[in-house]
């Protein structure tokens, strides 16, 4: 058995002399134990013989090919880059031939080269230290698989001609001063210095980040965790994918925004202006116009409706409509004045669909409840009623979220959002619809009761008295 | 208003550019500062410095001039009626970052794109000043990308492209009228005109003089759009078929598609739910199958069918489970259109068989070795101690791809 030792720097050239000797002596490749300078020989090892090196001529590709097979870390890549050799001189050796299982282990390992050395190219980081003279200086500390110094050395030199740097790995120093590459052999211990440019990397790595789609796999693959160690913006990913999906989130729980071309609506008098733009939903665009609340700004007591009808958008005032006049008779019977009360709608504008000429009134959907709620929100912010009527299921799913089952709700009392009392019972237009007289007149009376509770419960509350002003 | 530090500025400018989905480094001449003057180099394929979470290179210092923006695109999170913050670097600022990242060898360069400002000329003449001062200034030789505006002056984008290795539009959305709806002010007619008007520039600066000179190279690494998908009603085969179009009228050298993905302070007209991403990845796979594998638009979503492509098949195994009858096909006598057809096989496995086959006959474990993925290969191609039998014309063969079922969970 010979044993052979090559430099740890070199190798390649290295391997060439020492292989053409080997094959000069026509030493089979099974007598031959490869390894680098450092690893200990058999005991009974023999030298290199010191025959004549055999004149051959390698082809570029395969001199390609060996190169890669000489940086295998481990003394599998030597000995098959030997081998390979041995069957180019002494037959034939058809590279192209992947079926080959030489040709074919020999590709699996120079790829594994190629892309040790691909991601150390990539994953490099150099830091700024204090110059020597005019050029900048820079170092950086990386731990490849395979001993991939010497081919890794001239990228970094073409890259980084105009400064001075050191890449130091557990083996090996390459250093680049004033244009001149020096690869040594050293063993190397890691240093952790900082960089100031390393915080706003990181932010940038952190922010270019898109929380929405988040594939963890497809970043491992491609960065693996033994890379991370010496990544200064690796530290930042469990923390990253462990907000993702919150972010995610609360991006699509946040939901449409108000866009910002919408005014800011900070008082009840700047309302129906804000009003009349609104694009929220797309019911808008159909009616006349959006019909804002009326009453007083601060009404005790605050009558919430489905949406205008065809009367009230003409109009531009809620309830003046044939349900308004229900609504009315209801409130002279509960003795609530009308001018008193803050009259509004949960959805602003009309929808309908046109039969011929007429317009006929369609419930709204609950997208477009949940839109126009922006608006139903302002009023009560700034109305701060003691109690809010809602007539309706349209109503009860806009105040309470709610608008399931309003025969068996009536007459009870739910909280809002923010915890204000609201009166559920139907709307006006229901008793519009009711087949016979007679209970048209007994849902009306029903109605009215509702109401007059309200009375009551507001008289309890303490509230001012609702009453009309003018008599009736 | 406070003045913001440049980590803010950062933040805010990189959350501005992050929904654009290129950060590719690839394809232009290379260029190195051997010489010890000026800094960089490009390599031919690129180089990716570093991985986000969502699983995308980081390439390039991705970042936007401004995300102040005139326009008002729906699908955009810096549309002018959006909250966002907003922040302007200044050219030094950017110029700075570049190089000094590039130092640390944290990117390959720069792809700078910009809410519109102003004007479109302005903005562009902006983009430019930065482009100019990396490359004159500071002798950078790393890549630059810029994404141009469409509306700006032909003058201008001339310019971009001799400064810049790729130059981009975004066509945004695969129809006319999806840009008409959602990018007003946006006009489609304008964006086609600006790219067809780079195809002409790209094609002259490679025409030698009579002396035999040559221009100097405008845009080596070609122009790229993006499309984005989900976001308008548009189907797969429409996109493909906008793609077929992109690539051949006006040679592009990548579309890319964007599944479209909530944003923070979204528009109340996009939907707020996204796309599945599988579906962005099956259109990447039709998109690589028209421009390496010979495939046709109409051969990956035919007429005949929904316009949507197999959310469970990737697009070339459905094609091949719909056309039976062109397999199996042999790997010893096939022509290399014939092999690419074969599900498992890539352009590089197919190169590998046509010249291994050269040696003798090969069999199933020789294709093993080639790196072929014969689990999916099986049925679609016979080898000298292979053949599929029935399975090609088994009723049940699409049963073998169907992802595995999964216990239902309870809880």
């Amino acid at each position: 058995m010979i044993a052979v030792r090559l430099p740890r720097t070199g190798l390649w050239p290295a391997f060439r002399d020492t292989a053409r000797r080997l094959l000069g002596a026509r030493i089979t490749p099974d007598m031959i134990d490869w390894d680098v300078e450092g690893v200990p020989t058999g005991l009974f090892a023999d030298p290199v013989p010191d025959a004549k090196g055999a004149a051959m001529t390698l082809k570029r590709s395969l001199a390609g090919l060996l190169t890669d097979l000489t940086a295998v870390r481990g003394p599998e890549g030597l000995s098959l880059a030997y081998r390979l050799l041995w069957r180019a001189h002494t037959g034939r050796l058809a590279l192209e031939d992947r079926a080959d299982p030489d040709i074919a282990r020999a590709r699996v390992l120079a790829k594994s080269v190629h892309r040790d050395l691909h991601k150390m190219h990539a994953f490099v980081r150099f830091k700024e230290v204090t110059p020597h003279g005019t050029r900048r200086r820079f170092t950086a500390w990386f731990e490849p698989d395979h001993r991939i110094e010497d081919a890794a050395a001239p990228f970094f030199a073409k890259r980084f001609g105009d400064m001075d740097w050191i890449i130091r790995t557990p083996e090996v120093t390459i250093s680049f001063t004033q244009g001149v590459t020096r690869i040594t052999s050293q063993i190397n211990t890691r240093e952790i210095t900082d960089d100031a440019l390393e915080a706003l990397w990181c932010s940038y790595y952190s922010h270019i980040f898109n929380p929405a789609r988040l594939k963890v796999a497809a970043m491992t693959s491609e960065m693996p965790r033994k890379y991370w160690r010496n990544l200064p913006e690796a530290g930042l990913i469990p923390g990253l994918i462990a907000e993702a999906s919150a972010r995610r989130d609360a991006m699509i729980s946040q939901g449409a925004l108000p866009a910002s071309r919408e005014a800011a609506v900070t008082s009840l008098d700047a309302l129906p202006a804000a009003l009349a733009a609104c694009e929220r939903c797309t019911i808008g665009c159909h009616a006349t116009r959006a019909v804002t609340g009326s009453g007083p700004a601060n009404a005790p007591l605050m009558i919430v409706g489905e949406q205008p009808g065809d009367v009230e958008d003409r109009a531009g005032v809620p309830f003046v409509g044939p349900a308004g006049a229900v609504l009315d008779t209801a409130l002279q019977e509960a003795d609530i004045g009308r001018d008193g009360v803050y009259l509004t709608n949960a959805v602003k504008h009309f929808k309908f669909t046109r039969r011929g000429t007429r317009r006929i009134h369609q419930r709204p959907d609950r997208s477009e409840v949940e839109a126009c709620r922006w608006w139903l929100d302002h009023e009560r912010t700034f109305v701060k009623p003691r109690l809010i009527i809602a007539l309706g299921a349209t109503a009860a799913l806009a105040l309470t979220g709610n608008g399931n089952r309003i025969r068996d709700r009536r007459g009870t009392i739910e909280c809002d959002s923010d915890g204000r009392p609201v009166l559920l019972t139907v709307h006006p237009s229901s008793i519009l619809r009711q087949p016979d007289p007679a209970s048209r007149i007994y849902e009306a009376r029903r109605f009215a009761a509702d109401l007059r509770n309200a009375r009551e419960f507001l008289a309890k509350t303490g509230a001012p008295p609702v009453q009309s002003i003018s008599p009736v | 208003m406070a003045k913001i530090t440049l980590q803010r500025k950062l933040e805010i400018l990189a959350d501005a550019a992050k929904y654009d989905a290129s950060c590719a480094s690839s394809g232009t001449t290379r260029r190195d500062s051997g010489d010890g003057k000026g800094l960089g180099s490009t390599t031919g394929s690129g180089i990716c410095h570093s991985y986000a979470p969502d699983g995308r290179c980081i390439s390039l210092l991705k970042i936007l001039m401004t995300n102040f923006c005139i326009y008002d695109c729906a699908f955009c999170i810096n549309r002018a009626s959006s909250g966002v913050e907003r922040a302007r670097f200044t050219p030094e600022e950017v110029v700075y970052l570049t190089t000094e990242f590039y130092r640390r060898n944290y990117i390959e360069g720069l792809f700078l794109s910009s809410g519109i400002i102003r004007s479109p000329d302005a903005t562009m003449e902006d983009m430019n000043r930065i482009a100019r001062s990396l490359r004159v200034d500071h002798d950078f030789r790393g890549y630059i990308h810029l994404k141009t505006i469409p509306d700006a002056s032909p003058e201008l984008i001339a310019e971009a492209g001799r400064l810049a290795d790729r130059i981009s539009i975004n066509i945004e959305l695969p129809t006319d009228q999806g840009v008409a709806r959602y990018a007003p002010e946006k006009n489609p007619a304008t964006i086609r005109q600006a790219m067809a008007g780079v195809r002409e520039r790209r094609s002259a600066a490679r025409e030698r003089s009579h002396k035999g000179k040559r221009p100097p190279r405008f845009a080596p690494a070609g122009q790229s759009t993006q499309m984005i998908v989900g976001a308008d009603g548009a189907d797969d085969r429409t996109i493909l078929g906008t793609s077929t179009k992109l690539y051949g009228d006006y040679r592009l050298k990548r579309v890319y598609y964007s599944a479209f993905s909530p944003i923070p302070d979204a528009s109340r007209t996009l939907p707020l739910a996204a796309p599945p991403l599988l579906r962005e990845h099956r259109l990447y796979q039709a998109d690589w199958l028209m421009r390496f594998y010979g495939f046709e638009a109409t051969e990956i979503a035919p007429p005949d069918l929904s316009g949507m492509l197999d959310l469970d098949l990737d697009p070339k195994l459905a094609w091949a489970l719909r056309n039976r009858a062109a397999f199996p096909v042999d790997v010893n006598s096939a022509t290399r259109e014939a092999l690419l057809r074969v599900p498992g096989f890539g352009t590089k496995t197919v190169d590998r068989i046509l010249s291994a086959r050269r040696n003798g006959r090969l069999g199933y474990g020789d294709l093993l070795r080639i790196g072929a993925r014969l689990k999916h290969a099986e049925p679609f191609f016979t080898a000298r101690d292979w053949s599929p039998g029935g399975l090609t014309d088994a009723a049940h063969l699409a049963d073998r791809y169907a992802p595995k079922p999964t216990q239902l969970s309870l809880f």
